[in-house]
């Protein structure tokens, strides 16, 4: 990660003041989630089929020491090259080996949210390796030099008045066109060079299936079957979690996922890899690598409560269904996962001291675990991260940068709320004390979290008389 | 040489070997078994939603329905695998007002200028899935990947006898786990895309245009 830490207000406060990104946003969420809804009409059937996808997940996850070898192991026999990666700095410089191995400096990607985590293309960059994103969405972000909003539709920020600008500005000889076709055309243009010329081509995977060695690619554009197909050489790369143990295991996920991410049946292309060019075939790259990377998982993966974050399909559409995320926008949350499923994740690759503050960016609505389709308990696990930032105990299965919210103003606060609810004549005189001084609790010096709270909310009076006293006047027994 | 993979393995392990919890899975939801008219139906009715152009014809009039398509447009070849049975079918009966035939006969690295710029191909299919509405392609030394991906019109041969009930069905029926191809695919219309405020264009790096006759003998 480049950035140690995230100003969250301040990129809250920006993103609810741009009422272009808020109406971008409200308009594409909402059709994704009709079109969602209307895929997935029958309850009954969707809840069968996602406890399906939850179980076939979960196996998976069981089994994911013996699925990896198994995974590495077919892959090897079909002539795939397995890499192993623990953090993003390694996986960055496998990648940068291979390609520097066959000299090239001309590298196209499809989408993966993977490569984003490990910010390759930026590493590349300072290489002298250009690496260029050819999925449509990717290539409109990548020519603003922005990242992705959206894991399933990365450029849902902007407007077609905002690409046209930037591709008239950025693609050299391209008039300004609104038409969304027109400007769909200069992309296919420009990009049919590079895929021509493209040396090294670099994609994510959907599924990796241990029983046959096979990677699953998921798309619509046909830029990620030109990636793993024209050029020389391709690089898949993958976190850890995304094997399954079989073949049949795919289908169900296939279709939770492309119904969960864009309301479709399936999408335009479903890309299975198990091999390298065989001896006599025309085509396909004559290397295909695989990188496994970690970063952070296998410690994920050891708590049984927090492994379920690592079912996750990367449908997004939990994104679709938030309504923090569906005003926010992506790039709010400072982070390369947003929305309720970056908001459990990046806490855990980054450590809560960097990343803590995103589990609050919830209501606890629970839409999110609604519509996920392999059922992650995503507000136990919201929960869960809040709590291990209180936590100070170093236990094996702690969260990286736990108990970075223990302040000693806080603890003594709990102390007395226990102290009061324990001993009735505490409890009494604090109630007194806070019918009278309540109301001047916003004034109160900094730091002053009361005076934060009330600057977009309502000070609740302070009741004259506690309930308590009220009870006793009435003389009702206080049992 | 990097110590990732047994780091990682280690890490796994330590805890593996206290996790025996076994889980209970739930059957997989029921397939329906579709009639062989109504897999026709509904996979012509899916890849038309996507833009396709389903033509259901046989297997001796194919080749009239292909030229008749052809004519239509004006095109300045078609790509084809000489060697099989569609290859030789056209090159027996091909007339000189067609666009020429152009044969997948050398590898990407001798034939790249003249895939990427060829405006059409057509390719048989291994079979299809009803219940989604797409074609199963595995391509092979014949018909190699970038047949039905880099020009811009692809047309796909499709025996109705083979088509699927569904992906787990095909899987099953074919044993595909036994053996998978260098390459899987399924198609299910032209490229698309609705990057652009979710507004659905067809062409985008793929074909612009997918043409499926299904050879309903």
């Amino acid at each position: 990660m480049t950035q140690t830490t995230v100003d969250f207000p301040k990129n809250f406060k920006k993103a609810l003041g741009d009422g272009q990104l808020r109406r971008n946003l409200r308009a594409a969420m909402d059709t994704l989630g009709l079109r969602r809804r209307t895929l997935f009409s029958d309850p009954e059937a969707f809840e069968q089929l996602r406890a399906h996808g939850d179980a076939i997940r979960r196996r998976a996850l069981n089994k994911l020491p013996e699925l990896l070898e198994q995974l590495e192991r077919k892959c090897t026999e079909n002539g795939i090259q397995v890499h192993w990666a623990e953090t993003p700095a390694e996986a960055n410089q496998i990648c940068l080996d291979i390609i520097q191995r066959h000299g090239a400096t001309r590298v196209i990607k499809g989408k993966s949210m993977v490569s984003e985590e490990m910010h390759l293309n930026h590493f590349l960059a300072e290489r002298g390796i250009e690496a260029l994103e050819t999925d449509l969405g990717e290539y409109i972000i990548q020519l603003d030099h922005e990242t992705p909003s959206h894991i399933i539709v990365p450029a849902i920020h902007k407007n077609r008045d905002q690409i046209a600008r930037l591709f008239h500005e950025k693609i050299p000889n391209t008039p300004y066109t609104e038409v969304v076709e027109e400007l769909n055309a200069i992309a296919r243009q420009v990009l049919r060079e590079k895929f021509f010329a493209g040396e090294v081509g670099v994609s994510g995977v959907n599924f990796a299936v241990a029983e046959t060695g096979t990677l699953c690619l998921v798309e619509n554009e046909g830029n990620g079957r030109m990636c793993t197909t024209a050029p020389p050489v391709h690089i898949a790369v993958m976190g850890l979690e995304k094997v399954v143990e079989r073949l049949e295991d795919v289908p169900p996920l296939l279709r939770l996922l492309t119904g969960s991410a864009t309301g479709q049946l399936i999408t335009t292309y479903f890309n299975m890899i198990t091999s390298p060019r065989k001896p006599g075939e025309k085509d396909g790259p004559r290397e295909v690598h695989l990188v496994l990377l970690d970063n952070g998982r296998s410690k994920i993966w050891a708590d049984p409560e927090l492994r379920q974050t690592l079912k996750c399909i990367r449908c997004g559409t939990c994104l679709n269904h938030c309504p923090v995320y569906t005003r926010l926008g992506g790039h709010a949350y400072g982070y390369v996962y947003p929305g309720p499923i970056g908001s459990i994740l990046t806490p855990q690759l980054e450590g809560l001291d960097h990343a803590g503050t995103m589990a609050t960016a919830s209501t606890f609505c629970g839409a999110c675990e609604e519509v996920c389709p392999v059922k992650i308990p995503i507000t136990d696990i919201l929960r869960r991260l809040r709590v291990e930032s209180y936590n100070k105990v170093d236990t094996p299965n702690a969260v990286k940068g736990h108990g970075y919210k223990v302040n000693a103003a806080e603890s003594l606060t709990w102390k007395g709320w226990a102290l009061s609810n324990a001993t009735p004549w505490v409890n009494a005189l604090n109630a007194k004390l806070l019918s009278l001084l309540g109301p001047q609790l916003p004034k109160l010096p900094e730091p002053n979290i009361v005076k934060k709270w009330t600057q977009s909310r309502a000070l609740p009076p302070f009741a004259a008389k506690s309930l308590h006293a009220l009870v006793k006047e009435k003389g009702i027994a206080d049992e | 040489m990097s110590n990732a993979r047994a780091n990682i393995l280690t890490r796994l392990r330590a805890v593996a070997s206290q996790n025996t919890a076994a889980t209970t899975e739930p059957a997989a939801p029921l397939e329906a078994e579709l009639g062989r008219a109504d897999k026709i139906a509904r996979l012509k009715r899916l890849m038309e939603n996507m833009h396709a152009e389903v033509i259901v014809t046989d297997s001796r009039n194919w080749t009239a329905a292909l030229k008749e398509l052809l004519r239509q447009r004006s095109l300045n070849g078609l790509l084809c695998a000489p060697t099989t049975l569609i290859g030789t079918t056209l090159a027996e009966s091909w007339e000189s007002d067609l666009p020429p035939l152009v044969g997948y006969t050398e590898a990407v690295e001798q034939s790249k200028e003249r895939l990427f710029t060829i405006d059409a191909s057509i390719t048989s299919t291994k079979g299809g899935l009803a219940d989604v509405g797409a074609l199963i392609l595995w391509p092979d030394a014949n018909e190699p990947r970038l047949m039905s991906l880099a020009p811009a019109l692809h047309i796909a041969v499709l025996e109705a006898a083979k088509i699927h009930s569904s992906l787990a069905e095909a899987m099953r029926r074919e044993h595909w786990a036994e053996g998978m191809p260098t390459n899987a695919l399924l198609i299910s219309g032209p490229s698309k895309t609705a990057d652009i405020e979710l507004v659905l264009t067809f062409g985008v790096h793929g074909p612009k245009e997918l043409i499926v006759l299904i050879l309903d003998d």
